[in-house]
């Protein structure tokens, strides 16, 4: 049996988002700046996903600026934002717990002579707003804060937050990074007064090298990247017409019947973590309740390595990954578990579950029973 | 420019009547290198002499590249070829010849002629002395050392005129397969690729085991192996990579023996089974990357301890060295970064905090008895089960 528990890290493909991409690839693979046919048959594809992407936020079709992904999202949020503001202000709030998209381009941004404030986290992975109220300045640029965390699942009040920002400071962008919620959550820049919104094509069954960035009309934000001019000059490059077709037709797919999807991701969420919370020295991380997100699970195990239990599982078919997998790559413990107080011996024995609408109830029992049977006696065998 | 090279080979030079062997090797090591450069080449041997020709257009870089990497080569010399279209031509394509190649021209040269086609009008000591005059004249910056020159300008007579005076040096070392074969214990570290490599290069033909732990060892820590493989095999050519599952066996252990003594156990069960595989696979010796001293398991006692289960012998070429050296060795053979990724071997999984640096062999045979029930079964299956891997650049 495989069972696929890892879609935070990423996630199969829609089939019909396959096609669709494979069609425009092959048959409609004409470049939207081109003045013939082909190139407006090419636009129009952008055009419909643009329309309905912007339906799906319920913002304008015009504030909906295509991108290579999260990563590039978030970048241009951050930087784009550093570039054209720093003569007002040099000052960027964010929280511990981003994802390295977001701290990185921080960290670079700290190295150019700006200021930033790192809001910490609760035991549930949540910032508190008297941190944020305490930490707003008159010279604070940007607040960047993440919908969803990926390691442990936690949601942040973004609503909240967003009044906050405006009250304390309405020059202050207000950026949100939504690669885990979007697809799981409604989610409104305009109610929410966010001024820009990361998206993911690939962790909502859409492909890779695609997502967006809500871009708020009016709102004072730089390109990185320069060249023939397309989407208005704000990010040059020839549109990946295929992923953005893809993506806006994955994002209709999972926002189809989104309630009743979530109501069933939940169920098996808690169906995992009733199975396993008994298993003796097993910790469940972040928020278990409605308060974490349906998708994500976080489990300490005491005493057995994450990456022995990953590999253990693989075995038994079942794919999950160790802490976030972005992370995977640096045998470093993770922020994230750190800024939510794991204690420093299970930082090191934590592993990642992610569901998706695929997932069924089979394939959580299924790894209920094989976490049951695995733990003791994985952790027989020890260093020592 | 340049279209030939001249191999220059050092010790098989000297192996009495075995001598074509060697060269018989040595072209067929080469033969097989350059099949992964651009062009076409031809490769004969002629007067005691290796000379590669490209028949096709080439890449110069990647083609010395390649020569770089077969053992046996001392020094690869780029010859450029000069019609015979008499005495004055060639005075006017040595003159063009040290332009190309030295800009600088306060240098000192020797004409050095070798006369292969006996009809040719002038002699060895006339074309010398003749070229010479013709180089002075034309460069007035050089000067004439016969004993030590700074260029030492090659100058051969056979159908066609050959000119070189560069010489690239190669590995050094013999032709691959000259030597027999070895098995190589390849654990994912900086040490035992270095180890093949340098039994390699006295033209020893390399194949490999590797021990890896599913669960507690990764699939990208075997793929890091098939990698490290795979850069050694630009030098020996294909590697036989047999891949061996060791958890039962790490596992039993672990159950039945005190854990300070897991890692010596854990060996000798590793040199068994590559001594095992090592028969059937005809090798003549094992090679591990062990150095004295570098950790628990290498001590002189401990190596003592893993050395006791084998009667084949164990080729150990690092034994002597510092970690700094090996490490210079890894980046020239370029299998350093792969090296240092950092997944966990199956040496490290079950490591001890103080594993013990001067094993009893006593008790260690002692704490062997131990596993008699099972361990015969668990290492046959090991060995039935082993993956084989074919690597190869």
């Amino acid at each position: 049996m495989e069972v696929y528990l890892d879609n935070s890290a990423t996630t199969r493909c829609f089939d019909e988002v396959a096609q669709l991409t494979h069609k425009i690839l092959c048959e409609h693979y004409g470049n939207p700046s081109s003045m013939h046919h082909k190139g407006v048959e090419a636009e129009q594809y952008v055009r419909d996903a643009r329309e309905t992407l912007a339906k799906i936020v319920k913002v304008n079709e015009k504030e909906i600026l295509f991108t290579s992904g999260g990563t590039e999202s978030d970048n241009i949020a951050l930087i784009g934002t550093a570039m054209a503001n720093h003569r007002r202000g040099r000052h960027l709030i964010t929280t511990r717990i981003e994802h390295p998209a977001v701290l990185q381009p921080m960290a670079y941004l700290q190295n150019q002579g700006f200021e930033v404030t790192y809001l910490p986290v609760d035991r549930e992975g949540r910032i508190r707003l008297e941190d944020l109220e305490r930490a707003i300045r008159p010279d604070t640029i940007l607040v960047s804060i993440m919908h969803t965390n990926n390691e442990i699942g936690s949601l942040q009040p973004i609503a909240e937050a967003g009044a906050l920002i405006k009250r304390c400071n309405p020059q202050t962008l207000f950026h949100v990074d939504a690669v885990q919620g979007f697809g799981k959550f409604r989610i409104y820049p305009k109610k929410m007064q966010i001024d820009m919104l990361s998206v993911s094509a690939h962790k909502i069954h859409g492909p890779k090298g695609i997502g967006f960035l809500y871009l708020r009309e009016g709102a004072k934000v730089n390109p990185i990247m320069y060249g023939g001019g397309q989407q208005k000059g704000m990010r040059s490059g020839t549109e990946n017409v295929a992923g953005i077709a893809g993506m806006a037709m994955a994002a209709q797919m999972v926002y189809q019947n989104l309630d009743s999807d979530m109501e069933r991701m939940y169920g098996l969420r808690d169906m995992l973590i009733n199975g396993v919370s008994h298993i003796e020295g097993v910790i469940i991380n972040g928020c278990p309740g409605r308060e974490g997100a349906a998708h994500i699970v976080s489990l300490s195990v005491r005493g057995v390595r994450s990456e022995v239990l990953l590999h253990a599982l693989e075995e038994r078919g079942i794919y999950v990954s160790a802490g976030s997998a972005c992370s995977a790559h640096k045998p470093q413990p993770s922020a994230t578990l750190k800024a939510i107080g794991v204690e420093k011996e299970l930082l090191d024995a934590t592993i990642r579950f992610s569901l998706s609408v695929f997932t069924t109830r089979e394939e959580i029992e299924y790894t209920v029973q094989a976490l049951c049977e695995m733990v003791p006696m994985l952790r027989k065998y020890t260093r020592h | 420019m340049y279209k030939s090279f001249l191999i220059k080979y050092a010790e098989i030079g000297v192996k009495g009547k075995n001598r074509y062997l060697f060269e018989e090797a040595l072209v067929k090591q080469i033969k097989y290198a350059l099949k992964k450069s651009e062009g076409e080449f031809a490769v004969r041997r002629t007067d005691g002499r290796i000379y590669v020709d490209a028949l096709t257009e080439f890449d110069y870089d990647e083609t010395v590249d390649n020569l770089q990497k077969v053992f046996g080569i001392s020094g690869i010399c780029p010859v450029v070829h000069v019609e015979d279209e008499g005495f004055e031509k060639l005075g006017e394509a040595v003159i063009r010849y040290i332009d190309d190649v030295y800009p600088d021209k306060h240098k000192t040269f020797k004409i050095a002629a070798r006369r292969a086609r006996k009809n040719y009008p002038l002699d060895s000591m006339e074309i010398n002395r003749e070229l010479g005059g013709i180089v002075l004249d034309a460069y007035p910056e050089m000067s004439v050392d016969v004993h030590k020159p700074d260029i030492l300008l090659n100058v051969e007579v056979r159908d066609m005129i050959y000119l070189y005076s560069e010489i690239i040096p190669g590995p050094g070392g013999m032709p691959v397969g000259t030597g027999g074969k070895a098995m190589l214990l390849l654990s994912g570290g900086i040490d035992s690729p270095v180890a093949g490599w340098m039994i390699a290069k006295r033209g020893v033909k390399i194949d490999a085991v590797y021990f890896h732990a599913p669960p507690y060892t990764s699939e990208r820590a075997k793929q890091k192996v098939v990698d490290l493989a795979r850069k050694v095999s630009a030098y020996t050519g294909p590697i036989y990579l047999h891949v061996i599952n060791f958890t039962d066996i790490q596992l039993y252990i672990y159950d039945k023996c005190p854990h300070d003594e897991l890692t010596i156990i854990m060996r000798r069960y590793m040199m068994r089974i590559a001594e095992h595989i090592a028969r059937q696979s005809e090798c003549l010796g094992l090679i591990t990357g062990e150095s004295i001293g570098q950790v628990a398991s290498q001590t002189m006692h401990s190596l003592a301890a893993t050395n006791e289960v084998c009667t084949m012998p164990v080729y150990r070429p690092l034994i002597g060295f510092d970690k700094m050296e090996i490490v210079e060795i890894s980046e020239k053979i370029d299998t350093y970064e792969t090296s240092i990724l950092p997944y966990e071997d199956c040496c490290t999984i079950f490591l001890a905090k103080h594993p013990v640096t001067k094993p009893n062999l006593n008790i260690i045979r002692k704490h062997e008895q131990n596993l008699h029930e099972r361990i015969e079964e668990l290492v046959e299956k090991a060995v039935a089960q082993e993956e084989l891997i074919i690597v190869r650049q």
